[in-house]
């Protein structure tokens, strides 16, 4: 009895029947190892946005009333997207900056699809507060866009960063023009 | 094993509870569905017809409000027939930027509007009784799928001494046979796209198929899900077995 | 047995500030020594620990999508098995876990009965474990009402009710519900009680395996192991034979879930509760038809005692008697392997039970009301008046000297014969 304490050693048989232990013990573990994570991506998915939730991940906003100089903000998947009806003097700003003072390059152009109008999510990309400048009178940042009142970040007319700790320019969302005046997002 | 057996009666002696109780009212004839059985999936002909018959015949009365346009995917719709249906519903939305509520073309993210504002509208359009929602009446239950055909199909004359007040009408299948439901049936009462004849027979089977997706939405991913599951556990016993086998063989 | 020593140079560094694995190792590896002849029925416990890790697992994400609200817990319920993704699985695990999770346990009791287990020096270790039984009736109770279907529903209202049957209950009644009825107070209470008793029950599981762990398993032979050679280490003997048992009682489990998921439910409780109209018949998860049974057998004041605080008293104490059992049954033999006359009265006991299931389906009608009067007054005789005279006057067969020694009805060759017969089924 004394090798039943150590029972891995226990049974020595011939070659062959050790090789024979040995492939059954490893058939189990991987078994078990692919079973249990089996189970765990249920468990993990379920925590994922459900079906009802993705089926509200589209909306349609009018922008007529939207005039020149004037922002609305919409609520799209549950986040701010601001919608900016920009001054020919704004697009002219965005326009004229060198890509190299940008933290971020990218274009102004590739940011619209229409000029006049500059839609995006309303989320710092710093932290995820909600900058501000939509409203007017609200503090606007150095660059005359929006201004993250978290930790100072600095964004141009085409919601570019300029200055502070955000990594990124405000995200730009899907969106479509389904006539002049009406955008579907998502 | 006859200790087993016992173990085993203990256990699932509950389960006769149902058939016990059902036994005072004609039990409804068991049929062969598409979606019964360890295999048995959804017939996707069957569900659209069961639609119609829905929208055209029960939605007067009965609620459907589990149900988004956007599930109807499961039927074998498309995007845009599912987006052409819910545009033929008006649903509430609101409130807007004046704060008055607004109707609006459904969209498919929108559930089946109710026929009625509330239980007691309609109580009081049903003569005090209100139509029950149908999205989960085939679990709800007892019997089922072939409760719910027999009792569609199970309107007969009222045997000799039993009066009906008008609102009643005489059910084989109904717990206590009388129902507020008037026969919902006619012979072509609908009008099917696929040129299916609409017989009483046909429509209730339809919208019996309708419903049983309805009430289980998730059967068929379930069904399959469950066979994997299944021959991957009996490998597996099998392969613990071995091992438990292998282990012990060294103990003598 | 042997001592737990490390080789890895981590597993020794944490060892020597927190002996944890040592700790692990005596719970339930190779330092733990366990009698060499535990049959199948012996997988029970170690099932009932898997079954409750399930539904608490399944349970806390299940919590995160539901709402424990009056006006919305059935809806929520319907969002997850509609549009939560795999929430019906989730669900259905869930519900049903909780069926096996009694199935388990009700063996894991019935093999303590059988064999003996609860005899001295083990009365402890069953008592608590009578109280893991209690604590699992209100967590599956709490938890039942949580959909807010029908059942769910005048479940709370008809249980909670019980309660006015003693003085002062109108008041304990309205302070259970923190309404004049069951509400949505109620629900909020329930759910949190059920969120939190599963973590209770772990904290008595690790009692009871302390308890346990003080004298070892019991055997089916019912004598103490006399030493090492009666023993083997729990890991891997009884690690891989409960690895296997899992498996078996997984597929039995997936079979269920997969295919017949709402088989042990009740149609009705897929109705939203209705506070104005109680369904025609209500009937509780069959896990409590037994007890129902008792409660609704008694239908006639006795002296100043009425019916309703009679029901109400032999209800709670149908499983309350549990714990006297070790007293009552006074035989010096544990196993009913060695004891004829309890054998019978044990699966007629067993066979009684399964007439109270049966009857607590059914309508308290004769002949199901006479039916479920006898079952239950030989419930409580089985145990108040047979066990006791078993102790006294039942002829017991002679003990084997040791686990090791043949049993002497199979007059075994060698030794080796009866120790190599663990997996005898019981």
């Amino acid at each position: 009895m004394a090798d039943t304490a150590n029972p891995g050693a226990g049974p020595g048989h011939s070659g062959d029947g050790e090789t024979r232990r040995d492939f059954l013990y490893l058939t189990a573990a991987a078994m078990g190892v692919v079973g249990t994570a089996a189970v765990a991506w249920p468990i993990i998915d379920s925590m994922n946005p459900a079906a009802d939730v993705r089926a509200l991940a589209s909306i349609v906003v009018d922008l007529s009333p939207v005039e020149e100089g004037m922002a609305i903000t919409v609520i799209w998947r549950g986040n701010p997207v601001f919608v900016r009806h920009r001054t020919a003097a704004e697009i002219e700003t965005a326009r004229g900056v060198a890509l190299d003072d940008l933290p971020d390059p990218e274009t102004d152009e590739a940011r619209v699809q229409k000029p006049q109008w500059l839609v995006m999510v309303g989320i710092c990309t710093h932290l995820g507060c909600i900058p501000k400048g939509q409203r007017v009178g609200e503090e606007k940042g150095e660059y005359d866009g929006w201004f993250c009142p978290c930790h100072g970040s600095h964004y141009d007319t085409s919601g570019r960063i300029r200055k502070g700790p955000a990594p990124r320019n405000l995200d730009v969302p899907p969106y479509e023009f389904l006539d002049d005046t009406t955008i579907e997002i998502g | 094993m006859k200790k087993l057996i016992i173990a085993a009666a203990v256990v699932f002696a509950g389960l006769q509870a149902g058939t016990a109780r059902a036994a005072e009212d004609t039990d409804p004839p068991a049929r062969d569905w598409s979606f019964s059985g360890v295999f048995g999936q959804y017939d996707r002909a069957a569900m659209q017809r069961g639609l119609q018959v829905y929208r055209e015949v029960c939605a007067g009365c009965h609620s459907l409000r589990l149900i988004a346009f956007r599930n109807l995917e499961a039927l074998g719709y498309g995007e845009d027939e599912i987006e052409a249906i819910a545009a033929e519903y008006t649903v509430v939305d609101g409130p807007d930027d004046e704060g008055e509520m607004f109707e609006r073309p459904g969209l498919p993210a929108d559930r089946f509007p109710s026929p009625f504002a509330n239980p007691k509208a309609a109580a009081a359009a049903n003569n005090g009784a209100v139509p029950p929602d149908l999205s989960l009446m085939i679990k709800a239950r007892d019997g089922g799928a072939d409760y719910v055909h027999a009792l569609l199909t199970g309107y007969v004359d009222p045997p000799d001494g039993v009066e009906l007040l008008d609102v009643q009408s005489y059910n084989l299948y109904f717990p206590g046979h009388l129902t507020a439901m008037a026969p919902p049936l006619s012979e072509d009462a609908v009008a099917y796209g696929d040129g299916t004849p609409a017989t009483v027979e046909r429509m209730a089977s339809d919208v019996v198929s309708f419903l049983a997706w309805t009430a289980e939405p998730a059967m068929e991913e379930r069904k399959r899900m469950g066979i994997k599951v299944i021959l991957f556990l009996l490998v597996f016993t099998g392969v613990l077995y071995a091992v438990k086998r292998k282990v012990w063989a060294g103990l003598h | 047995m042997s001592e737990f020593k490390p080789t890895n140079p981590v597993i020794r560094w944490i060892e020597h500030r927190l002996p944890i694995f040592s700790f692990i190792d005596h719970a339930v590896g190779s330092g733990y020594p366990t009698p060499r002849n535990l049959n199948y029925w012996w997988n029970y416990g170690s099932l009932a620990g898997i079954a409750l890790v399930i539904l608490i697992i399944t349970g806390i994400v299940l919590a995160m999508q539901y709402t424990p609200h009056a006006d919305y817990a059935f809806d929520s319920v319907e969002r997850i098995m509609r549009d939560v993704n795999y929430g019906w699985l989730l669900r259905y695990i869930h519900m049903n876990g909780a069926s096996f999770f009694f199935i388990v346990v009700y063996i894991h009791l019935f093999r303590g009965l059988y064999y003996g287990s609860y005899k001295e020096p083990r009365e402890l270790l069953w008592m608590i474990g009578v109280t893991l039984l209690l604590l699992m009736m209100a967590t599956a109770f709490t938890g039942y009402v949580l959909p807010w279907g029908q059942l769910s529903y005048w479940a709370a209202r008809v249980i909670t009710n019980m309660f006015t049957a003693f003085p002062f209950g109108e008041t304990i009644v309205t302070w259970l519900w923190g309404g004049y009825t069951v509400g949505n107070p109620t629900l909020n209470r329930f759910y949190a009680f059920h969120y939190l008793l599963p973590f209770v029950i772990v904290g008595v599981v690790f009692m009871h395996i302390w308890a346990l762990h003080r004298f070892g398993s019991s055997n089916p032979v019912g004598i103490e192991a006399d030493g090492p050679q009666d023993k083997i280490p729990f890991h891997p003997y009884y690690t891989v034979k409960d690895l296997f048992g899992l498996g078996v009682y997984l597929t039995l489990f997936a079979a269920l879930v997969f295919f017949a998921p709402n088989m042990l439910g009740e149609t009705i409780n897929y109705v939203e509760a209705d506070p104005l109209v109680t369904p025609a018949h209500i009937v509780p998860e069959w896990y409590f038809l037994p007890y129902y049974a008792i409660l609704r057998s008694v239908t006639f004041d006795i002296w100043f005692l009425s019916a309703k605080l009679i029901g109400v008293i032999l209800m709670f104490g149908s499983t309350l008697i549990l714990f006297l059992v070790p007293w009552l049954d006074r035989s010096p033999v544990r196993s009913a392997r060695f004891r004829p006359w309890y054998k019978w009265f044990f699966w007629i006991w067993v066979f009684d039970v399964a007439v109270l299931t049966w009857v607590g389906a059914n309508l308290p009608v004769p002949p199901y009301l006479y039916i479920g009067q006898v079952a239950s007054v030989w419930y409580f005789f089985h145990f108040l008046v047979i066990l006791p005279l078993l102790s006294i006057f039942e002829p017991t067969k002679p003990l084997p000297s040791s686990i090791g020694e043949p049993v002497l009805k199979g007059g075994g060759a060698s030794a080796a014969g009866a120790a190599s017969k663990p997996m005898e089924k019981a």
